[in-house]
Parts: C-alpha cells; sequence; structure tokens
C-alpha cells in the first residue's frame, strides 16, 4: 500500500522501525519535521525511543556517541549549521568506529544567512570519515533509511543519509513502507563486539601517538573500501523484501545504452528532473548515490566510450570549482579517451533548477560532443545564474 | 603494526603500565617544612601524592612514575615546603 507523506516522514518512518535506543536530537530548518515526528511516535506510545533533547548539535553527536559506545542502536539528525557545529565530532565519531545514523536535511551554510537548500553542508563533511549516501525521492528516502543501520552496523562505519531540504523534506510523495517483521529480519539488533559496561572495561577512545595513529587512519580508509561491497550487497538483499533496486547501491545508470556518447551525472533530488529530460535529450544519467565511499571503479565502466560528460552539482568550493567536478575528473584521469567534462554549478542557496535550465545543461554536453567549448579552448565549470 | 578497530583498549589498567612521568620538566621537592596536612594530594590532577607517616611525623610522598610536574603541589601548599626543580636530562 502507498502512503502520500512529506520525504521527512519517510525519514521518521524508516527510523521508527529500526528503533534505536537513543535519539539526540536539536532542532534545526529544514529538518524540523523529522525529530517532530519522532517525538511524536514516542509521546503516542509508538516509538520505545530515549529522546534526549540537547542543547545544541554538538551535543547532540557527543550524546549519539556516548549511546553508542554503550552498545545502543543511536540516531541524529541535522541540517546545514547543525552540521557544521557538529564537525569535530563527527571524526570521533568515525575514528571510534561507532556505527551511529544520522540523517542530514541538505541546506546551504551561512552567510549570507539562508535556509534554503544545496549541499555545501554536506560536501563541507566528506572527508569526516561518514559514509555518505544521497537521495532522490521520498521511497528512496525511507529505503535508504533502513539500508543505513544495515550498512554502519556491518561496516562499523557511521552513516550520513542525505536528502535535500524541502525539495525532498517538505515534498509529499507517494512512499511504500514495509512491515516490521520485514525490517526486523532484515536488520537484526544492534549486537557491538565492544562496548562500555562496567563489568567488562574497556578504553574507548584513548590516546594515539605519532607511532600508532597513521595506522588507525589506514584502517579506516579500509573500512571504507570495504563498504563498498557492502552497500551493493545490502542493495540486493533489500530489493530481495521490498523489490526496489537503486542502481548498485552506489551509482545508477540510466539511458547510457552501448553506443551514448555523452552523459550528465548528478546527486540527489536534481536527478529525478534530468530523467524527465533523458530521452527528449537523448543523453545518459549517472546518478551518484554514495559519495563517500566514492565508487571509482564503477564511475570509470559507466564513462568508458562517452565522449562527453556533464556533471551537475549543488555545491562551490570557493577557488578550486566544485568538490564532484574535482572528483570525477580525478576519478577519470587515468581513463583511456576519457570524455570531456563541463563543469555546472547550480542550485546554490535553494535557485531553482528548472526544466529550462536543465535542458540548457544537456543540450551543451551533447553538443560539445567531445570537443572542447569554442570560445574558451578548454573544460570550464558554468554557473546557472 | 596490528591495531584494535576504533582503538579500543580491551584490558583495564592500561594507565598503571603507561609511566608518564617522562613528560615531567620540573620536579617537586618535598622540604623538612611539610606538616603532611596533604593540601597538595587533594589537588594533584594524576593523583601522584600520598600522605606517608614516618617516625610519628606525617608528611607526603610524590610517585615520580606518573607526576608530570605541573606544579600546582608547589603552588597550593600553605607551608611552602614544595619547590619546584628544573629537571636535566
Amino acid at each position: 500500500m502507498k502512503n502520500v507523506v512529506e520525504g521527512s516522514f519517510a525519514a521518521a518512518k524508516a527510523v521508527q522501525l529500526c528503533n534505536p535506543g537513543v535519539i539526540a536530537v536539536y532542532p534545526i530548518t529544514p529538518q524540523t519535521h523529522i525529530p517532530e515526528e519522532l517525538a511524536k511516535m514516542i509521546a503516542d506510545g509508538e516509538l520505545d525511543s530515549e529522546m534526549v533533547r540537547v542543547e545544541s548539535e554538538h551535543s547532540a553527536m557527543a550524546a549519539c556517541i556516548g549511546s553508542q559506545a554503550t552498545g545502543v542502536r543511536s540516531y541524529t539528525a541535522t541540517s546545514s549549521q547543525g552540521l557544521a557545529l557538529m564537525h569535530e565530532m563527527l571524526f570521533v565519531a568515525s575514528g571510534m568506529r561507532l556505527p551511529i545514523v544520522m540523517t542530514n536535511v541538505n541546506r546551504t551554510l551561512s552567510s549570507p544567512i539562508n535556509i534554503w537548500n544545496d549541499q555545501s553542508d554536506s560536501f563541507a563533511e566528506r572527508d569526516s570519515g561518514w559514509i555518505q549516501l544521497y537521495c532522490e525521492n521520498a521511497q528512496e528516502i525511507f529505503d535508504t533509511h533502513i539500508q543505513a543501520f544495515r550498512i554502519a552496523e556491518e561496516t562499523l562505519l557511521p552513516v550520513m543519509v542525505c536528502l535535500d531540504g524541502y525539495i525532498l523534506s517538505h515534498t509529499s510523495e507517494p512512499v511504500e513502507f514495509l512491515d516490521r517483521e520485514a525490517v526486523v529480519k532484515f536488520l537484526p539488533g544492534y549486537k557491538p563486539g565492544f562496548s562500555l559496561n562496567p563489568a567488562r572495561p574497556v578504553t574507548m577512545g584513548p590516546l594515539g601517538t605519532p607511532e600508532h595513529f597513521i595506522y588507525f587512519k589506514k584502517q579506516q580508509d579500509e573500512a571504507m573500501g570495504k563498504a563498498l561491497e557492502t552497500i551493493r550487497k545490502v542493495n540486493r538483499e533489500y530489493s530481495s523484501i521490498s523489490g526496489r533496486l537503486y542502481g548498485n547501491g552506489l551509482i545508477e545508470t540510466v539511458n547510457l545504452v552501448d553506443g551514448k556518447d555523452s552523459a550528465l551525472i548528478t546527486l540527489g533530488s536534481v536527478a529525478g528532473t534530468a530523467r524527465a529530460l533523458l530521452d527528449k535529450m537523448g543523453i545518459g544519467l549517472i546518478r551518484l548515490k554514495s559519495l563517500r565511499p566514492f565508487p571509482l571503479e564503477e564511475l570509470k565502466k559507466a564513462c568508458q566510450g562517452l565522449k562527453s560528460l556533464g556533471v551537475l552539482e549543488k555545491d562551490i568550493s570557493p577557488g578550486c570549482n566544485g568538490a564532484l567536478y574535482n572528483e570525477v575528473r580525478s576519478a577519470l584521469y587515468g581513463l583511456d579517451g576519457r570524455p570531456r567534462i563541463s563543469g555546472f554549478i547550480a542550485g546554490l542557496g535553494g535557485r531553482d533548477i528548472s526544466m529550462r535550465d536543465m535542458e540548457m545543461v544537456m543540450r551543451k554536453i551533447r553538443c560539445r560532443n567531445g570537443k572542447l567549448p569554442a570560445k574558451e579552448g578548454k573544460e570550464v565549470v558554468e554557473w546557472l545564474m | 603494526m596490528e591495531v584494535e578497530t576504533g582503538a579500543i583498549v580491551k584490558e583495564p589498567g592500561s594507565s598503571n603500565k603507561n609511566k608518564t612521568g617522562s613528560w615531567r620538566t620540573f620536579r617537586p621537592l618535598v622540604s623538612a617544612k611539610c606538616t603532611g596536612c596533604g593540601i597538595c594530594g587533594w589537588y594533584c590532577p594524576e593523583g601522584a601524592i600520598k600522605i606517608i607517616e614516618k617516625d610519628g611525623k606525617k608528611s607526603v610522598e610524590i610517585d615520580y612514575d606518573y607526576c608530570k610536574g605541573c606544579g600546582i603541589c608547589s603552588r597550593e601548599c600553605a607551608q611552602k615546603a614544595i619547590k619546584m626543580e628544573k629537571e636535566e636530562k
């Protein structure tokens, strides 16, 4: 049965079914509907979680680190400035290998102050050691949250589920839920290898001297590498209970048949806009679902044979293009006959990316057909404004 | 090098094994003025000072395996009985 619900409700519903022991949250626009829904579920007796009403997002993550360390499945949700305030605690969570799950409702960062959507907030945290999964629609929000707890607990890496503020969080769409039994079977109770317990004392988060520190970081990086396979596996297993498959869990290719020579790569909800124009414009789509770990090999394979590739992203690394553009170019550096890559910075601070904008972007990608833009004579990054 | 996932130390008591006294630059020295009141020990952040009794006279003893030489004991001593002396290594 399909239910027409907001993206925020889809997230809250999935979290309810995953039944975390602790939810520590601080409200921030546009994440607020998620903790509101969860608080209501607890008040109505539909969810048996301890809701910790903290005084900041820094404390929210600190509380999650503490509760997860005692062996309790923990969840939080935030946006923008809230995520930025958590910054140092994100590294603590990932370094301690605590499988916390967090929803980040993507909103830009000040200044100037702006409460609307782009992906600058989570892109700024891509080196924090968290897995980052981006959703395209409300159904995927529901499904990705349930997968996220499995992925986190199997890899011992925290997972950030990213969804576009307002465009997804405040928009109602039809969503099919799973029943509790199916979720419990898919996601058994959390069993930590070690936890803080006075009966069996351990030390967590100790000092790491210069001699040892680098080994822990290498281990984290290797765990991210292994997470690629875990994400693929969880995506497959989840499809067997839900009937829904999201590419290979890491990237999804659409309309990218043999002989297709141009494609657009993007992530998040704007992929929906692109999808609607693929047939008309005759190009392919590569939707990146996992930004971390970055699916290097899959991306190279998807781009094999392409002449022209466009990267459309809602973030900017001032002074050095968009972050995704840089990562895609780096990934394809070693690919023989790699496509010419055009960058597009769009939708910053909630600026709409209309069908017309998308059509213009696709036309440029297709028309370049492996040639450099005539005026500049080199690969360029353009701003849609 | 084999390291534990998440840097977990599985056995308690590791701080006993990790002697931090080598970090010290200044060494607290207790003089005969000490009355053994123990104020220094209450303030010591390392718990490295204990009160001892010898021949009916109270005094304090500093555990140099863990004393980092912060000097708080010297600062707090009501009798000015603890002197910080540069330690040559």
